[in-house]
């Protein structure tokens, strides 16, 4: 296809989204981490905002999962794949004005997300808790998300669509089919809703979302990013474009039925149950590949990790992949979920890959990404980069060690027999033991919170000392014209 | 469990969309080549992207010319990076 330049100019790439959903990356994240380190803290003190309904851990929760999930999680997916779709597909964006549109939308769900949440509205279901309305408005934006995207691979001019865009196409479909399927409801009320299923078929619907919703938006997404970042970091391409294209469809084949593993020992049948748990179990082998595939990116150029800040945010994000990716299957196997369900351990477990995998991927791929788009080759400070990755990583092993370890313990006490069959611990014993965990816990979360402060400040220099620039579309594509 | 009755036949059918669309990249040629295309991303000329601030112009208008130069005359003569 040809590209025709708007007045006169070379063609360039239109990154206006980019940029706006970059910037909202760290201040999402600096928010979303904030409202977590209050809520870890009032775990540590309960007395923390007492009395102040807008403040009760009940509903602070869900705001916290949403900022951090769908504000600093989506918008460094929409940056990113906005990025990697153009410089990829070597074609600037397909409606530039409708991408703008995504932006403002986002930034409307995020911001009635944060007003809604606190005051008490909620569906009550994890990770899809906003109320029908703000519901709809998701779904009109990532439609438009869609075409954007989709209509800027349409016209391409490589004949080839790089990996990176494929885990964020699936990405896309994915989310959509499954925001659909678990947001259909019976409104009764502006802000009031009934799910249309019932009871345990509703937990199922729930759990299929919510496990697929790691597995697309938290996973495939992200995956997204690791193909096209740490290649372009590391100055190396992928270290087997052949296993990244088996990554890519070994994980989208076998992803959707590990949902169960959520639900073991409860009324949801036992075969289901079973399912969950098989299909969690063979994911190991893809996300391994996926796992290996980018860490051996490195190969012979290790020597790199020494002295690039950025290149540790990408890679020890994939090592945090594949801890979680371990653990996770592992977890969902019934006689150690027996163990660890509803124990810390499972929140250990989230956030070791939230903290080490989707957070460190994002501020790594951000930290590549800003300053390209404000006409600089580098973050302002690169010490603080490396600064920032040290106080994260420290913060994370403290919250997932505190954790696993708070998490085994409360499953060990909680089902400790005496010989007569009634319980060793009452449960408020298992709460005083966990305390000290809490506090460390907490201070992990407020270390990674600092991190990313830093990271606020570094990009507030660099763009201040920066400029918008505006990059041209290379020619290099008019050799393979015709595709 | 009435819901497997959506849950299962969406999933089945997600799945052969999946294979339809895998049926098709083979079909297209997509993994044709599955050494080069990984090299491709460094392919781009990123010379503006990268630029530094203080001589940003400078570098966008010599990684502007690299690029005029590489196009071939027939295209050049109809004046398109003019």
């Amino acid at each position: 296809m040809k590209l025709e330049a708007a007045h006169d100019g070379p063609v360039v790439y239109d990154d206006t989204a980019v940029r706006g959903f970059a910037l909202a990356t760290v201040l999402w994240g600096v928010v979303g981490m904030a409202v977590g380190v209050f809520i870890a803290a009032q775990l540590a003190w309960p007395e923390l905002g007492t009395g102040i309904p807008w403040l009760s851990y009940g509903r602070l929760r869900p705001l916290h999962t949403n900022a951090v999930i769908f504000a600093f999680g989506g918008c460094a997916l929409f940056a990113t794949s906005l990025h990697v779709v153009q410089r990829t597909c070597q074609v600037p964006l397909f409606a530039p004005l409708l991408a703008r549109f995504v932006f403002w939308g986002w930034q409307a769900v995020i911001v009635a997300a944060a007003i809604t949440l606190p005051l008490g509205y909620t569906r009550g279901k994890e990770y899809a808790e906003l109320e029908w309305p703000i519901g709809l408005l998701i779904a009109i934006v990532w439609v438009a998300y869609a075409v954007v995207f989709f209509g800027t691979v349409g016209r391409r001019r490589v004949r080839h669509v790089y990996v990176a865009n494929w885990f964020f196409g699936a990405f896309i479909l994915a989310v959509a089919l499954l925001h659909i399927v678990n947001g259909a409801v019976m409104p009764a009320g502006w802000l009031k809703s009934y799910s249309v299923y019932a009871g345990v078929q509703d937990a199922m619907v729930q759990w299929w979302y919510g496990h697929n919703a790691v597995g697309f938006f938290l996973t495939a997404g992200f995956l997204g990013m690791m193909y096209y970042y740490i290649p372009k970091q590391a100055g190396r391409p992928v270290y087997s474009y052949r296993l990244s294209i088996v990554h890519f469809w070994a994980l989208i084949f076998t992803y959707m039925w590990a949902g169960p593993h959520h639900l073991h020992y409860t009324a949801l049948p036992d075969w289901a149950q079973s399912i969950g748990m098989v299909f969690s179990l063979i994911l190991l082998a893809p996300s391994w590949g996926g796992m290996i595939n980018g860490v051996m990116t490195l190969s012979g150029a290790w020597h790199k990790l020494r002295d690039d800040p950025i290149l540790k945010f990408l890679i020890v994000s994939l090592s945090f992949y594949g801890m979680s990716t371990f653990e996770g299957p592992m977890m969902s196997i019934k006689t150690v979920n027996a163990l660890s369900h509803y124990t810390d351990w499972t929140i250990g477990h989230v956030h070791s890959g939230a903290l080490g995998w989707v957070g460190l991927i994002s501020m790594g791929s951000m930290y590549y990404l800003i300053p390209r788009m404000f006409g600089r080759t580098s973050m302002y400070s690169v010490r603080a980069i490396d600064l920032h990755f040290w106080i994260a990583t420290v913060g994370i092993v403290l919250y997932i060690a505190s954790m696993w370890i708070a998490g085994v313990m409360q499953g060990l006490m909680w089902r400790a027999v005496n010989p007569d069959g009634t319980l060793v611990y009452s449960f408020v014993e298992g709460v005083k033991a966990t305390y000290p965990f809490y506090i460390v816990r907490f201070i992990g979360g407020l270390l990674y919170l600092g991190g990313m402060l830093v990271m606020a400040w570094n990009t507030v220099m660099t763009v201040s000392r920066g400029r918008v620039t505006q990059a041209p579309v290379p020619a290099l594509a008019v050799q393979q014209q015709g595709a | 469990m009435e819901v497997m009755y959506l849950l299962v036949p969406l999933s089945v059918l997600a799945v052969l969309a999946i294979l339809c669309v895998f049926a098709w990249a083979v079909g297209a040629g997509q993994f044709d080549d599955l050494e080069g295309e990984g090299l491709r991303i460094f392919d781009a000329t990123d010379a503006a992207l990268d630029a530094d601030q203080a001589d940003a112009d400078v570098r966008i208008e010599k990684s502007l010319n690299d690029v005029a130069a590489r196009v071939p005359a027939e295209i050049q003569e109809k004046g398109r990076f003019e």
